[in-house]
Order: structure tokens, then sequence, then C-alpha cells
């Protein structure tokens, strides 16, 4: 089982690599970007009951490691969800 | 005292630690592997610098739940002494053995430069000794060392006397222009609330000897070693 985990600094906190890359994409005539935040994705692949179970153990994963709490959030996508989201090329 | 400098796969500064412990001081030390699940017979554990498994994820993240930390948890409750600097300290927080988090500078840039920190706390084991207010002079060498903790966090780390030292200016001053890299309330270094567990930021094995261009990192081991004397110089020995 597929799943995805998004990884990012939370509201309030200074994202330093988002402001530098929000004054690039600006300096490239973008002066219509307000605000712009960094963050990680984390593709995990595991063997589990149900889209539930999985859920439950990348959430497990991320309070243990992949998240740290003091200055990040996380979100988990399941396979529905990546489904439609294609990369483009 | 018996000292364990831990080495994982990209520690850099084992050996100037294993150097200034068995050279400088003349004291007893063993590298531990970070695979290592004991630390019997260590009276205090250095955390080294470096970039532990590449700062993968985040700083000190992998390294922080490595075999040698849960030896590291047992270790610490039963009250050994632990001093992590620059990347240890990273680890010692992605432990959670101390409180906070260190992230990318503000300024964006990797800074590797002499600062003045002023001590804040002198009733630890490491800056016993020492005067309050008294202003270190000791490098760092990072890109992550923006020290970070929630409101309630800080307001504990302040109840509870855990600031140890703050980058300041050479007169001790608390400045914004002091500050290297962002970090709350320019802090540099802090403690657990026993006083037990210290992380830094800066490099106190890196000004240790004349020949390395100061000497103010020694005082933390000579006040390990309860050789300071009141005015916080050391006893020539």
């Amino acid at each position: 089982m597929k799943l995805r985990v998004l990884v990012r600094l939370k509201p309030g906190i200074l994202d330093v690599q988002g402001a530098a890359v929000k004054r690039a994409l600006v300096g490239l005539g973008f002066s219509d970007l307000t605000d712009l935040r960094v963050g990680k994705v984390i593709e995990v692949e595991l063997d589990a009951a149900g889209p539930e179970a999985a859920q439950a153990r990348v959430a497990e994963m991320c309070r243990q490691l992949l998240a740290n709490p003091i200055l990040e959030d996380y979100t988990i996508e399941t396979a529905d969800d990546l489904a439609p989201r294609r990369a483009v090329r | 005292m018996r000292f364990g400098v831990v080495v994982f796969p990209g520690t850099w500064s084992d050996c100037d630690f294993h150097y200034v412990i068995s050279e400088v001081l003349h004291e007893p030390v063993k590298y531990v592997w970070h695979r290592e699940r004991s630390l019997e017979g260590l009276d205090c554990v250095i955390l080294p610098g470096g970039f532990s498994y590449g700062d993968y994820l985040r700083a000190g993240a992998v390294a922080g739940r490595s075999p040698i930390v849960d030896a590291l948890r047992d270790f610490v409750a039963g009250g050994g002494l632990v001093l992590g600097s620059c990347n240890g300290f990273q680890i010692l927080c992605e432990a959670g053995l101390l409180p906070g988090a260190l992230m990318r500078n503000e300024c964006l840039q990797y800074r590797c430069q002499s600062t003045h920190l002023v001590v804040e706390n002198v009733d630890t084991p490491f800056t016993r000794g020492l005067r309050p207010g008294q202003v270190l002079t000791m490098p760092i060498s990072h890109g992550e060392g923006k020290y970070h903790a929630s409101p309630e966090a800080l307001a504990d780390l302040r109840r509870r006397h855990q600031i140890v030292f703050r980058y300041a200016e050479a007169d001790g001053r608390v400045t914004k222009a002091a500050n290297p890299n962002g970090s709350l309330e320019n802090i540099a270094g802090v403690a657990n609330p026993e006083g037990t567990v210290l992380g830094l930021m800066p490099h106190p094995e890196r000004a240790s000897e004349a020949a390395m261009g100061g000497t103010d990192g020694i005082l933390l081991f000579h006040a390990l070693l309860g050789s300071l004397v009141e005015d916080g110089t050391f006893l020539k020995r």
C-alpha cells in the first residue's frame, strides 16, 4: 500500500527557505506571488490489512521520526489521494 | 573522570574531543560506536559535532533514534553527565533529552566564526566555578543552529534556569547583532532541569589550547573536573 506524507513547518514558524525561494520567484517576474512555504514529501510503501491500518501505521512513523512535533505538522494521503496527482514532465 | 565520545556515521568532531580529553586534560577517554548499547563505566558522554547520517530528514533526527541513544536515556536517568556540541546538541533535542529544536539559520548561510557567549547559569556541572555573566569565546560552525522552542517551553526554560549560554557581544550584552543564526532569545546552549545534560551549538573542543586561538572551551572541562578556581579561570596542573 502506498501513502504520501506531507511534512510542513507549523504556521507561524518562519520558513527561511520559503522566503528565499519566494524572493527568487518575484525576481523572475512572479510579482503576484503573495506567500510560499517549502515542505517535504515522503512516499511510503508498506504491507497493511487496509487503508485505515496503513494510515495508523504511517501516523506512528510520523510521531516517532518523520516529523518533529515542535516545528512541523504532517498530513497523510492515501492511495485515493495519490491517483490523480501525476507528475508533470 | 572517564569520558566516552560517541561516533555516528558522519560525526566529525570526535577526534578533536578525544584529543582534548586525552592530550590536553590527560583524562581517560574512549570512542563509543553508535550501535553499542552500553555506556557502563563512563562518567561523562560526549556527543560531538558533525553531520550524522548526512543530516538526512532533519539534523540529528536519525542519530537521535540510534541504539546508543536508548542507552543514553538510562545513563542520564542514572545521573550520568552528557555534553552535546553542535550536531550533538541537535541529536539531544531530536531525542527529547533536551527541550526545543534547531532549525536552518535565519541568514540561510553556514556560519563558521568566533562567537562570544555569556554564561547565564553556573549551577551545572559544566559551568560550576564560572562567574554568572562571564563571557566565553568559542567558535561556531553550523548551518542549522537556530534554537526554537514554543512559548510554553521557553517559559519553562526560564523558570528552571535551563538557559546556560546566550550569544553576546564581547562585553556580555545580549544583542540582535551578536546572534549569528536567529536563535530565540540568543540561546546558544541549554541544559536539562537537573543540569546534567548540556547542549550547545558552539565548539568547546576547538577552543581548548592557545594554538587553537583560544582556551575558553577547556573551562567547561575544568568545571567538570572541579578544577576551576573562584574567578572563573582554572588552576594550572
